[in-house]
């Protein structure tokens, strides 16, 4: 462990990217996410990376998606409004399949919204809020440390399966000053886009057949070397338009499954106090560490509960909350939104457990209080 | 225009009790703005894109406008201001009112050099009669003092700052009257709070255009241009004094230079009292101040040019 040091969640998703690699990073201001862009325009100079500030949010995706085309790791990040603009570049990545990591240092909204102030109401856009049949990975973290260690595992796996990731913190996570050791960077697993072995005028980038389902891409150093094509449209294995019905379909499937299909490496999440628990709390992001002090607290007054908390929010853990439907008889989903991530249970639950919520959409955090007392009134 | 007596007599637009920053200049141009105006004959409705002015003029539950006053996002308010305006032309020809309603579109830098600038292209060129005041405070001063393309060459700002590689921003100032002009309207200009006389000449000359016009105001931002509250008058009179910001306006494609300084300050009178500019001071970096000089000195000419040529579109 290298020394403590006081830092907020911004600058720890900034001191991560670069970690991680990063070396592209497209800004534009908006609270509560332009710490971001101000650490990384001191710190990207110093480590030989670029930062540059755009004209708006659109175009600022849209050249974080140009450096991952010409090889180079980059990330983009805004808050609400923003990444509403952000969304065809998104899903421009999608259809590309380029590595991107999007931060989404999430606000009250609708619209302008509460800019200051947090909340957990962009999850449904994270999944959804680009247009057309895709998959989406999603982060979301609880603490600092985990901020950090977020950060470059949505960078691993957007390197690894070509594909936007999605960090998704919020207001609180962003302007909280903590405490944190980060790890040692020689501890840090980091990947790197796998490289085409093939030579350049063998090479095709969505030749699925040959190199497996996800194809490798060229890096900032091979870039030069591979000529290749990339758009928007529904595309063949060289990266030129087609509308072959059998091939854009499978090529649809394909860009799904390359994620649900590695599942195992893309999930994450953690059971909290779960092995004896009676009653069951669905908590992510900020929001679980209000669920945590509310499980210890509900412990004390002699309530069993325990907390499950996904920190891939997506893909959704539908197999791991089933299960929770199943033993459990009683569940309380909360987050601080009026109700998004509480489709997703009910779905996968499939009506086999009693859900109650405790749900805020006000502005600010959901005290352990408001858990506590929710627990009291459903045992 | 009316005398003093009876502009303080007139109904204020725009009242206290708003949260801008003690020094700021918003709420004085503003003021200026519809003191020009003559609501005597005509209604104003405001269209506000997000920024400083916006937050802190509008907070529930309480408003500092006394006129119609709408907010949209962020990127916009050309595009608002066109659609309020279409629907009024439209009850006009309906018959479903007979009053004479004139429409301002508000945004700061970052709402009108940058994210801004598709809408009110578009908003132009489509015709519609109304006048878009940008108060150009130099940055994206609402979230923090983050550079924008009108932040001047030299400036340090958040996301722009002087270290020892770099001396604040390295690209000039955007041109925005040249962008505008190209859309080969009626009427655009560039006013200051401190010579309130011409802005408000200007502005309602402008209200009287039927059709788009522009107004460019540069308005000194005490946190994020770092100078003590009371100057703000006098920096944008430097600012003035100095050509780095001329007061001139385009009719009809023809410039007319309203103010030419008898006595041309050199830059740095403006460049000093500003913390934003303080390292374009430390010892060798003089070659920056020169070069916003002749930055500065060339646009000053290059009008001059275009004045003497009194050549019009």
């Amino acid at each position: 462990m290298s020394k403590a040091q006081i830092m907020n969640g911004n600058e720890l998703v900034s001191e991560a990217a670069i970690a991680a690699g990063c070396r592209f990073y497209a800004g534009y201001p908006i609270t509560p996410s332009s710490e971001i862009p101000e650490h990384l325009s001191k710190r990207m100079p110093e480590v030989g990376g670029v930062f540059m500030q755009f004209e708006d949010e659109i175009a600022s995706c849209m050249a974080a998606v140009g450096a991952s085309y010409a090889g180079y790791k980059s990330m983009t990040a805004s808050s609400g409004p923003g990444i509403s603009l952000k969304q065809e570049a998104i899903g421009l990545a999608c259809m590309m399949e380029l590595p991107l990591v999007v931060v989404n240092v999430m606000r009250g909204g609708p619209s302008t919204g509460l800019p200051t102030r947090v909340s957990q109401a962009d999850v449904m856009q994270a999944r959804w809020g680009t247009h057309g049949d895709h998959m989406i990975i999603a982060v979301a973290p609880e603490t600092l440390l985990e901020t950090y260690t977020e950060t470059i595992r949505a960078f691993n796996m957007a390197e690894k399966y070509r594909t936007p990731v999605y960090i998704l913190t919020d207001a609180v996570l962003a302007h909280l000053n903590g405490r944190v050791e980060l790890p040692d960077p020689s501890t840090l697993e980091i990947i790197d886009r796998t490289q085409p072995s093939v030579p350049p005028e063998e090479y095709n980038p969505y030749d699925v057949e040959r190199f497996g389902e996800v194809p490798p891409l060229p890096n900032k150093e091979k870039f030069h070397d591979y000529r290749f094509h990339m758009t928007g449209l529904n595309k063949d294995k060289t990266g030129f338009p087609t509308v072959n019905k059998e091939a854009v379909e499978a090529d649809e499937e394909r860009m799904i499954r390359k994620i649900t299909g590695n599942i195992k490496d893309i999930e994450s999440f953690e059971y909290y106090k779960m092995d004896d628990a009676q009653l069951a709390i669905f908590a992510y992001g900020t929001n679980a560490a209000a669920a945590r002090v509310a499980v210890d607290e509900a412990r004390e007054a002699g309530i069993k509960a325990g907390m499950f908390r996904p920190i891939t929010v997506w893909p959704f853990p539908e197999k791991q909350v089933a299960e929770i439907g199943k033993n459990f008889d009683k569940m309380i989903v909360t987050e601080i939104n009026l109700g998004q991530m509480l489709y997703e249970v009910e779905r996968a639950t499939k009506g086999s457990i009693e859900i109650s919520t405790v749900l805020q959409a006000a502005g600010v955090p959901i005290r352990p209080q408001q858990i506590l007392d929710k627990m009291k009134e459903v045992l | 225009m009316a005398l003093l007596n009876e502009l303080a007599k007139k109904k204020e637009g725009l009242v206290n009790g708003h949260r801008l920053c003690p020094g700021c200049t918003h709420s004085v141009i503003m003021r200026q703005v519809l003191a020009a105006a003559d609501t005597d004959k005509y209604d104003i409705v405001v269209a506000a894109a997000t920024g400083c002015f916006e937050v802190s003029s509008g907070l529930y539950p309480y408003t500092s406008w006394n006129i119609p006053w709408i907010h949209n996002a962020f990127e916009n308010a050309a595009s608002t201001i066109s659609g309020v305006e279409a629907m009024y032309r439209l009850w006009k020809k309906k018959g479903r009112t007979d009053k004479d309603v004139r429409f301002i579109a508000l945004a700061s830098d970052g709402g009108t050099y940058d994210i801004g600038l598709q809408a009110l292209s578009g908003a132009i060129e489509r015709g519609h009669r109304f006048l878009y005041i940008c108060n150009d405070n130099n940055a994206y001063q609402n979230t923090g003092n983050q550079r924008s393309s009108a932040t001047p060459f030299g400036a340090s700002t958040t996301t722009s700052p002087n270290g020892t590689v770099l001396q604040g921003k390295s690209q000039p100032k955007k041109d925005i009257m040249s962008v505008l002009e190209g859309h080969h309207m009626q009427y655009l200009a560039q006013a200051s709070p401190s010579n309130w006389r011409d802005l408000m000449n200007k502005v309602k000359k402008a209200l009287d255009v039927n059709g788009p016009t522009y107004l460019n105001v540069i308005e000194p931002c005490t946190t994020g241009w770092g100078f003590p509250q009371h100057k703000s008058i006098e920096i944008a009179q430097l600012a003035v004094d100095t050509c780095v910001w001329p007061l001139y306006e385009i009719e009809e494609g023809r410039v007319k230079i309203n103010y030419k300084p008898k006595n041309k300050l050199p830059v740095e009178e403006y460049l000093k009292p500003q913390k934003r500019f303080a390292h374009l001071f430390k010892k060798g970096n003089e070659h920056l101040i020169e070069e916003f000089q002749k930055q500065t000195d060339r646009h000053w000419e290059w009008l001059l040019k275009r004045e003497e040529s009194g050549v019009s579109y």
